[in-house]
């Protein structure tokens, strides 16, 4: 038994990564209906920004407080990849906006390999490891259970950015554009919301979210590669799909859920399957519900 | 939203200083997105430590880069208007006399191909032996490579274009195919001529097996679950290695021959039995020939039917499904035959490949692949095999020239290594060839079914289906 809740928080720490990710999927997805394959890249981005700066405030400053790092990275990090995330998709979806839907499709992969083929050619091709920045950990009461301080680091960023990100969506004007945008958007348009605008910014919201999920990452494996976008974003649009694509809850369920197969697989089973074993629960899931977990059913209309 | 009245600028001065403004704007833009990943450069050192050097000087030029070429393109946007008012609004006119025959001299231009390469070689090299092992690179590297990507992005188009699904993973067939050749070659002899139809067969079982589950799915949802099924069948290949041997691959696959003849040195050999002298290019003239065949087999295959029933319902789903359904046009078993006939021909350009490298491992059957194809069916514009084969052509061939250009060493200087950039330049063009031209390279395309005369429509009329 303590060895399943441990492999659960290894899952749930994981899976908070994924639900941070997908959120940029499924926004993204939501709004314009669109793969945006090129998001699993700006997370690595993200997390290559934050290691930079880790390396440039140890550099030039010396010894900075771990919390204060961290916060700057985060911050830095998010605003850097928001603007990068602005710029794709000023460049490379907005004149498409309108086009058959395969085009965009195209320019997003595009994308993610000019993206992870830069910071390849910038940055070089190997594995950056950065020292670990937070260590230690705490065990539970009369358990074997440990709690990695990194662990919980991750899961409390994780939930106060869900509680911000959840305000802003419900309760601010942007957030009522983006819904509205979501609902109908040539609606939204006549009401006189500005649609590229609000599709901007959601495209910067996801990259936003996806770079603290850089920094996250990058902190609790101690290394980044130009090569680390892929699964992570496969597995994260995986999750979006599996909670429901365009369904925020429904992204961070999945992403959940994904990290906690992922993790009980490889603790009971086969480490070496553990894709396997997420990919293809995908599949049995969309079978049964066609829709994902908690998506609506689309409604065919003639 | 963009004002739906632009304010006009009347005089060349606030031209200027709107284009100045734009211009610095764009720098700051750029030195935003760059000053981290550009800026620094992240190094190893002896301890493995991470150090960082500064790169202002690069920095500087991405930014002037940016802003130069920004202000250049809003200075010139008034300029490029006007022009584009006074050019000629051309109607959609039938295609010129060389439009019309492009397929068939193309064509005749593959064929003789290889010998026209070892004559030119020959004549610039003075003799004929130079000529032979000259052309060696020039058929294996360009023909072969392009044409077993012609070949796939045809069998995909018939997924994608012809019945619209959204495939993702289409590399996992040419995978099967692949191993399936491989497997059974080692293990049980069966020469290529026998195992070139069983791959076939293996990767369209496989497309049925996983059609049948997920075919019900539509749209995005097929998209991501055929790529989950890419990434499924590549891990088995890495991770089951009692029968794959993982990632370092079966080697010294059994070569294909030619009505028995091996193309061996040696008296039995090929050569010596046509009294030619000793070379390795002839067993690739004759793979050459070989994929030059299958692709047009593939296209054949399409061609044929997009006439026949099946054909129809396959364009008629992507058009409408739900009206494809009221006409009762059984929608599961349609895309269904789609699914697995694309699977066939990815599964015989698998086994093509194995025999042509010799040498299979997981390595090559990654996502990108499956999204290199996918460029090359929308780049070609959805349903188009001339377009396709050029999208694949250039595509192909620009990536692989880029391994040539030794000259660039002397402008950058001797550290300068064209491959590192040659996967950066091929995902940028993608994007700049999408935005550049949404519908592809062939803009126009010929309907299925027609009233009293054929007529080219434009590719935008055609839907691209939901799944």
């Amino acid at each position: 038994m303590e060895y399943f809740i441990q492999q659960s928080i290894n899952g749930l720490t994981l899976g908070s990564i994924y639900g941070l990710i997908a959120i940029g999927y499924t926004m993204v997805y939501g709004i314009i209906g669109m793969i945006n394959f090129a998001h699993g890249d700006v997370f690595m981005l993200g997390a290559f920004m934050a290691m930079i700066i880790f390396l440039a405030l140890t550099t030039f400053i010396g010894g900075v407080p771990v919390v204060l790092a961290l916060l700057l990275m985060m911050v830095v990090a998010m605003l850097l990849t928001g603007l990068w995330s602005w710029t794709i998709e000023r460049l490379a979806y907005r004149p498409l906006r309108g086009s058959f839907r395969l085009a965009p499709l195209i320019t997003a992969i595009g994308m993610s390999i000019a993206l992870s083929n830069f910071v390849q050619v910038t940055q070089g091709p190997r594995n950056k490891p950065i020292p670990p920045l937070v260590n230690g950990g705490i065990t539970v009461y009369g358990t074997n259970i440990t709690i990695a301080y990194k662990q919980m680091v991750i899961i409390i960023v994780t939930a106060v950015l869900l509680a911000a990100f959840w305000y802003l969506v419900n309760k601010t004007s942007l957030g009522r554009a983006q819904r509205s945008c979501e609902q109908d958007r040539k609606m939204a348009a006549l009401l006189g919301i500005d649609v590229d605008r609000t599709i901007s910014m959601t495209f910067v919201m996801g990259a936003m979210l996806a770079a603290v999920a850089g920094t996250l990452y990058l902190m609790f494996y101690g290394v980044i590669s130009f090569t680390d976008g892929f699964v992570p974003g496969v597995k994260a649009f995986t999750a979006a799909v599996l909670g429901g694509i365009g369904s925020l809850p429904g992204a961070v369920v999945g992403g959940l859920l994904i990290g906690l197969i992922e993790a009980l697989w490889s603790a009971y089973f086969s480490i070496d399957y553990k894709d396997v074993a997420a990919f293809s629960i995908l599949a049995i899931v969309l079978i049964f519900l066609p829709s994902g977990i908690l998506g609506r059913p689309e409604v065919e209309k003639v | 939203m963009k004002p739906i009245v632009d304010i006009e600028p009347k005089e060349s001065d606030s031209v200027f200083a709107k284009a100045l403004k734009e211009g610095l704007v764009a720098g700051a833009l750029a030195l935003g997105l760059f000053c981290l990943i550009v800026g620094f450069r992240t190094e190893q050192n002896i301890r493995n430590e991470l150090i960082l050097t500064q790169r202002w000087g690069l920095l500087a030029i991405f930014v002037a880069v940016a802003a130069v070429a920004r202000f250049l393109i809003t200075y010139t946007a008034p300029w490029r208007e006007e022009r584009k008012k006074t050019r000629r609004v051309v109607e959609a006119k039938e295609p010129s006399a060389f439009r019309k025959s492009f397929p068939k001299i193309g064509l005749g231009l593959l064929f003789i191909y290889p010998f026209l390469v070892i004559l030119i070689l020959a004549a610039y090299n003075g003799s004929m032996m130079g000529g032979l092992q000259g052309s060696l690179k020039y058929v294996d590297n360009f023909g072969i490579q392009i044409l077993i990507y012609v070949m796939l992005a045809w069998g995909l188009n018939i997924v994608v274009g012809l019945a619209g699904l959204l495939d993702l993973g289409y590399v996992a067939f040419y995978a099967v195919g692949a191993y399936s050749y491989a497997l059974l070659s080692a293990h049980f002899g069966f020469s290529f001529w026998l195992l070139l139809p069983m791959a076939g067969i293996f990767a369209a079982t496989w497309g049925v097996i996983l059609g049948f589950p997920v075919l019900r799915l539509r749209g995005d949802y097929l998209a991501i679950v055929t790529l989950a099924f890419g990434e499924i069948i590549r891990l088995i290949l890495i991770n089951w290695t009692v029968v794959t041997k993982g990632t370092f691959g079966i080697s010294g696959i059994a070569k294909a021959t030619l009505f028995g003849i091996p193309f061996v040195p040696g008296p039995n050999g090929f050569a010596a039995l046509l009294g030619l002298p000793n070379s390795g290019v002839y067993y690739k003239i004759f793979l050459y020939y070989l994929i030059l065949l299958l692709a047009l087999l593939t296209a054949w295959v399409t061609i044929r039917l997009r006439r026949m029933p099946i054909g129809r319902a396959w364009e008629a789903l992507r058009e409408d499904e739900i009206a494809c359904r009221s006409l009762g046009i059984n929608t599961t078993t349609t895309k269904l035959t789609a699914f697995a006939t694309g699977a066939m021909f990815g599964g015989f350009a698998g086994s093509f490949f194995a025999a042509r490298q010799g040498f299979v491992s997981p390595e090559s059957f990654v996502f990108l692949e499956s999204a290199i194809i996918l460029a090359m069916v929308v780049l070609g514009g959805m349903g188009s095999l001339v377009g396709i084969a050029i999208a694949a052509a250039v595509m192909i061939g620009g990536t692989e020239l880029l391994r040539e250009l030794e000259f660039l060493k002397l402008v950058f200087g001797n550290d300068f290594t064209p491959e590192l950039y040659r996967m950066l330049l091929f995902g940028l063009a993608m994007i700049v060839v999408m935005v550049w031209k949404p519908r592809g390279f062939a803009g126009s395309r010929e309907p299925s079914a027609f009233l009293h005369k054929r007529k080219m429509v434009s590719g935008e009329f055609t839907k691209e289906g939901h799944g």
